[in-house]
C-alpha cells in the first residue's frame, strides 16, 4: 500500500501549510475539508495508472500535482469529475461520499443525479482548451449554465461577460468562434467558462501545455489571479516556478503513487530521492 | 438451388452457349469501360483544370451533364435515342456501330467513367503542392513535359483511394448492361429467375459474384496503395 | 420556344413521373439517414451483438450493385412477407411497388449513410465532448447540442454525395415497373417515335434536381462549417 497516503489519511495535521493567505484559516485540517479522495485505483487493461492515492483539499486550498508524464496525475484529475471511472476508491465532497455501484465487470458510475451534481460542482479546465468550436466565445459561456444550471439568457450573458472581464478578454471577442483566437484568448475562455459554473473547486489539466512560450504568462496570471481570491483549485502543470508561487500544496507522483507531498517548500527542499531527480531534470 | 447451378452455372461464369456471358461478360465491359474512360479522362483533366475559359468550360459542361444525370437515361439515350435519328440511320458507319448492343453500352459506360474520373483527377492536380510544380519549373520542365513528368504522375498517385472507389462504382454501375440486352451476370440470373421463379437462389447467385469481384478488386486496389501511396505517409519520428 | 417544349400531349405523365421520383427519392433518403444513424451507433458500440450485424450489413450492402439488390429484394420482399403472414396466421396482403421501393432504396442507401455517419462520428475530437460530459450535460444534451453539429460538418459532404447517388439510382426503379420520370419518358418515346427527345427532357429534369440539390447542400455546408477557420465566409 502506499505509505505516505495512509500516514495523510491518519493524520491530516500534517499537511504542511506555507501560503501566507490561506495559513492563518487553517483551524483543524479536518474540520473543513472540502474535497476528499481516498485510496484511488484505476488501470487501463493491464497497466495500473493509478495504485492507491488520497488527497485532501480544504477550502481555498490550491493543490498542484507534478510528476513524470504517465505518472498518473492526469487520470487522478480525470477520475475527480469521473470523465475516467475509477476501480476503486471514495471520492467524498463537503462529507458526502459519491456512491458507485458494483456492476458486472467491477465498480459503474455513480447514480446519475449525483454524478451531475458532482460536475456542476467541479469545473474543468483542459490541456487542449476543448471550446465548442461550433459555438461562439459567449454561447461556450452560456451553454452549461444555461442548459445544466438553467440559469435564464440574459442572466448567463451577464455573468460571460463578467468573467470575460475577469480574464482580460472584454468586448467583441465575445462573437468570436474559438479558432479565431490564439491559444493563450482561447485558454482564457475556457477558465471563463469554468468561472460561469461558479463552481466549487475547478480543475486545471495541464492548462498551459498546449500554449505556444509567449502565450503561457498571460494564462498563468489569471490562474494566479484566482487563488489569491482563495478559489479552491487542483492543478495539473509542468510550471515548477509557478506551481511553488501559489500552491498550498504539492503531490509529486510517481508510477501511479503519491511519492512526496506537503507544502510548496518541497520543490526547494525536496525530501524524496526521486523528487529530487525529477526536479533537477525539470530545470536542465 | 443444385439444379439451378448444374443448368446455369457456365452460363452465370462464362459462356451461354452463343458468346461471353456471366461474370466474363460483367469482367470485359468492366475493364473496356474503364481503359478507355481512363486514357480519356488524362487530357479532360488537364483541359479541366485549364486557365483558358474555352479550354476549361466545354470539359466543365460535359462532367456536369454526365454526373448530374443518372447512367440509365445514358444508357437508353446510346441505345434507343441515337438510333432513332435519320442522321444517324442514313450514316453507315454510325449505322453498324450503334446497331449493335454492345457498343451502345460500351458508349454509355466509357462516357459516364470518363466524366466522373476527370473530376477526380482534377481534384487531384488542384491538390498538388505549389511548390513541386514551381520547382518543376525551376528545373526546365515545362509544356507537356511537366504534365508528362510531374504533374500526372502526382495526380493519379494521390488520387488513387478516390479512383479505386469510382471504379468499384462502375464495377457495380456494369449491372445495367443488361437493360440493353448484354448477357452480364444480372441477364443471366434475370433468365434464370424468370425460368425457374427461384428469386432469392438467382440473384443471390448474381450478388455473391459480384460480392466477390467488388472483393478482388478492393484487395487489389490495397496492394496498389501499399505500393505507390507510401509517399504521402506521414513520416515517424 | 414551342417547338422544344412541345410534349404532345404527354406533360401530365411526365409531371406524375417526376413527382414519383422524387417523393420516392426523397422518402427512401429519410429511410436511409434513420438507417445510416442507427447503424453507425451501432457499429461503433462495444457491444459485439450490435458491432457485427452492422458490420456484416454495410460490408455486404455496399460489395453488391445497387440494381442487383433492387431486383433481389424487390422480388424477394412479397415472398418473405407471405410466408411470414402465414407463420403469424394474417391474412395475405400485396405489397406495393411503390412502398417496396422506398424500403429497397432506403435499405441499400442506409448502409453507404452508416459509413458516412461513422466516419464523421469518428471525426469528431474526443475532446469536444468530453467537455460537454465535465460540465454535466446530459447524454442527450451532448448529442444534439455538440455531437449534432459537428459530426454535420464531416458528414455534410459524404451525405450530399450520396444523396445525388440515391436521387440518381431511382432511375433504376423503372425496371421494376414504377412509374417513375424515366418510365414515363420511356412511354412518351415510345409513342410517339421520338425517344432521343423524351429521355433528353427526363434527363434534364434530374440535372435540375441535382444542381438544386448541390446548391441547398453548399448552404448547409456553409452553416455548419461556422467557426472553422478559411472556411466560414
Amino acid at each position: 500500500m502506499n505509505q505516505s497516503a495512509q500516514a495523510l489519511a491518519a493524520h491530516p495535521t500534517l499537511v504542511t501549510e506555507t501560503r501566507p493567505a490561506a495559513r492563518q484559516t487553517v483551524v483543524a485540517a479536518n474540520a473543513n475539508v472540502k474535497l476528499k479522495v481516498q485510496d484511488l485505483h484505476k488501470s487501463y487493461a493491464e497497466h495500473q495508472v493509478l495504485k492507491g492515492v488520497s488527497l485532501n483539499a480544504r477550502n481555498g486550498d490550491v493543490i498542484s500535482l507534478i510528476g513524470a508524464s504517465g505518472s498518473g496525475k492526469s487520470t487522478l484529475l480525470r477520475c475527480i469529475n469521473f470523465l475516467e471511472q475509477p476501480d476503486a476508491g471514495v471520492i467524498t465532497l463537503d462529507g458526502i461520499s459519491i456512491e458507485m455501484r458494483q456492476g458486472r465487470s467491477g465498480t459503474q458510475a455513480p447514480h446519475q443525479a449525483q454524478l451531475q451534481n458532482l460536475r456542476t460542482r467541479l469545473s474543468m479546465v483542459f490541456q487542449h482548451f476543448n471550446l465548442w468550436s461550433h459555438m461562439t466565445v459567449m454561447e461556450n459561456i452560456c451553454m452549461a449554465p444555461r442548459r445544466v444550471l438553467g440559469v435564464s439568457a440574459a442572466q448567463a450573458q451577464e455573468r460571460a461577460r463578467m468573467y470575460l472581464d475577469k480574464v482580460g478578454l472584454p468586448g467583441r471577442v465575445a462573437d468570436q468562434y474559438p479558432a479565431f483566437l490564439s491559444g493563450g484568448q482561447q485558454q482564457r475562455v475556457a477558465i471563463a467558462r469554468a468561472l460561469a459554473m461558479e463552481p466549487e473547486i475547478i480543475l486545471f489539466d495541464e492548462p498551459t501545455s498546449a500554449l505556444d512560450p509567449e502565450l503561457v504568462g498571460e494564462v498563468l496570471k489569471v490562474i494566479q489571479t484566482l487563488a489569491e481570491e482563495g478559489r479552491t483549485m487542483l492543478m495539473v502543470t509542468h510550471e515548477m516556478g509557478f506551481a511553488r508561487q501559489v500552491s498550498s500544496q504539492v503531490l509529486f507522483l510517481h508510477q501511479g503513487r503519491v511519492e512526496e507531498q506537503g507544502g510548496a517548500e518541497i520543490l526547494d527542499q525536496p525530501n524524496s530521492e526521486r523528487l529530487q531527480q525529477f526536479l533537477s531534470n525539470r530545470l536542465k | 438451388m443444385i439444379e439451378l447451378i448444374q443448368q446455369y452455372g457456365l452460363a452465370y461464369l462464362f459462356t451461354d452457349g452463343q458468346g461471353f456471358s456471366g461474370v466474363a461478360m460483367t469482367l470485359w465491359l468492366f475493364i473496356i469501360s474503364v481503359t478507355l474512360g481512363f486514357f480519356l479522362s488524362i487530357p479532360l483533366a488537364i483541359a479541366r483544370v485549364s486557365e483558358h475559359f474555352w479550354v476549361r468550360w466545354p470539359v466543365e459542361l460535359y462532367t456536369y451533364l454526365f454526373r448530374g444525370t443518372p447512367l440509365y437515361i445514358q444508357l437508353l439515350i446510346c441505345y434507343t435515342g441515337l438510333y432513332s435519328l435519320q442522321v444517324v440511320q442514313d450514316n453507315a458507319m454510325l449505322n453498324q456501330f450503334l446497331r449493335n448492343a454492345l457498343n451502345c453500352t460500351l458508349l454509355a459506360f466509357v462516357l459516364n467513367t470518363c466524366a466522373y474520373t476527370v473530376e477526380i483527377f482534377a481534384g487531384a492536380i488542384r491538390n498538388i503542392p505549389h511548390g513541386e510544380i514551381e520547382a518543376a519549373r525551376a528545373y526546365g520542365l515545362h509544356g507537356w513535359r511537366l504534365n508528362m513528368f510531374v504533374v500526372i504522375p502526382a495526380a493519379l498517385r494521390r488520387s488513387l483511394p478516390a479512383y479505386s472507389n469510382e471504379m468499384i462504382l462502375m464495377l457495380h454501375a456494369t449491372s445495367l448492361a443488361f437493360t440493353a440486352t448484354v448477357a452480364d451476370i444480372l441477364k443471366i440470373a434475370r433468365d434464370a429467375n424468370a425460368e425457374t421463379f427461384l428469386t432469392f437462389q438467382a440473384f443471390g447467385i448474381a450478388a455473391l459474384l459480384y460480392m466477390l469481384l467488388s472483393f478482388a478488386l478492393v484487395g487489389l486496389f490495397r496492394l496498389a496503395e501499399h505500393r505507390w501511396m507510401r509517399f504521402l505517409a506521414p513520416t515517424r519520428g | 420556344m414551342n417547338e422544344l417544349l412541345n410534349l404532345q400531349g404527354f406533360g401530365p405523365l411526365l409531371a406524375q413521373g417526376a413527382w414519383m421520383t422524387v417523393k420516392l427519392a426523397f422518402l427512401a433518403l429519410v429511410l436511409s439517414l434513420a438507417l445510416g444513424l442507427v447503424a453507425a451507433a451501432a457499429k461503433l458500440s462495444s457491444a459485439k451483438l450490435l458491432r457485427i450485424p452492422a458490420t456484416l450489413y454495410t460490408t455486404l450492402i455496399r460489395s453488391v450493385p445497387d440494381l442487383v439488390l433492387i431486383l433481389l429484394i424487390f422480388y424477394s420482399l412479397q415472398l418473405w412477407l407471405n410466408d411470414l403472414t402465414e407463420v403469424l396466421g394474417w391474412d395475405y396482403f400485396e405489397i406495393d411497388p411503390f412502398t417496396a421501393g422506398v424500403v429497397t432504396l432506403g435499405f441499400i442507401y442506409g448502409a453507404y449513410f452508416t459509413e458516412n455517419f461513422r466516419g464523421a462520428i469518428l471525426s469528431v475530437p474526443a475532446g469536444q465532448l468530453e467537455a460537454a460530459t465535465a460540465y454535466g450535460l446530459s447524454r442527450w444534451q451532448r448529442f444534439y447540442l455538440v455531437m449534432f453539429p459537428q459530426l454535420m460538418r464531416f458528414a455534410l459532404p459524404g451525405l450530399g454525395n450520396n444523396w445525388l447517388v440515391l436521387l440518381k439510382s431511382t432511375a433504376l426503379v423503372s425496371i421494376i415497373g414504377l412509374s417513375d420520370l424515366v418510365k414515363a419518358a420511356q412511354n412518351a418515346g415510345k409513342t410517339t417515335n421520338d425517344p432521343l427527345y423524351f429521355l433528353i427532357l427526363a434527363g434534364l429534369v434530374y440535372l435540375l434536381i441535382t444542381t438544386l440539390s448541390n446548391r441547398i447542400f453548399k448552404r448547409l455546408e456553409r452553416r455548419y462549417n461556422i467557426g472553422i477557420k478559411g472556411m466560414a465566409r
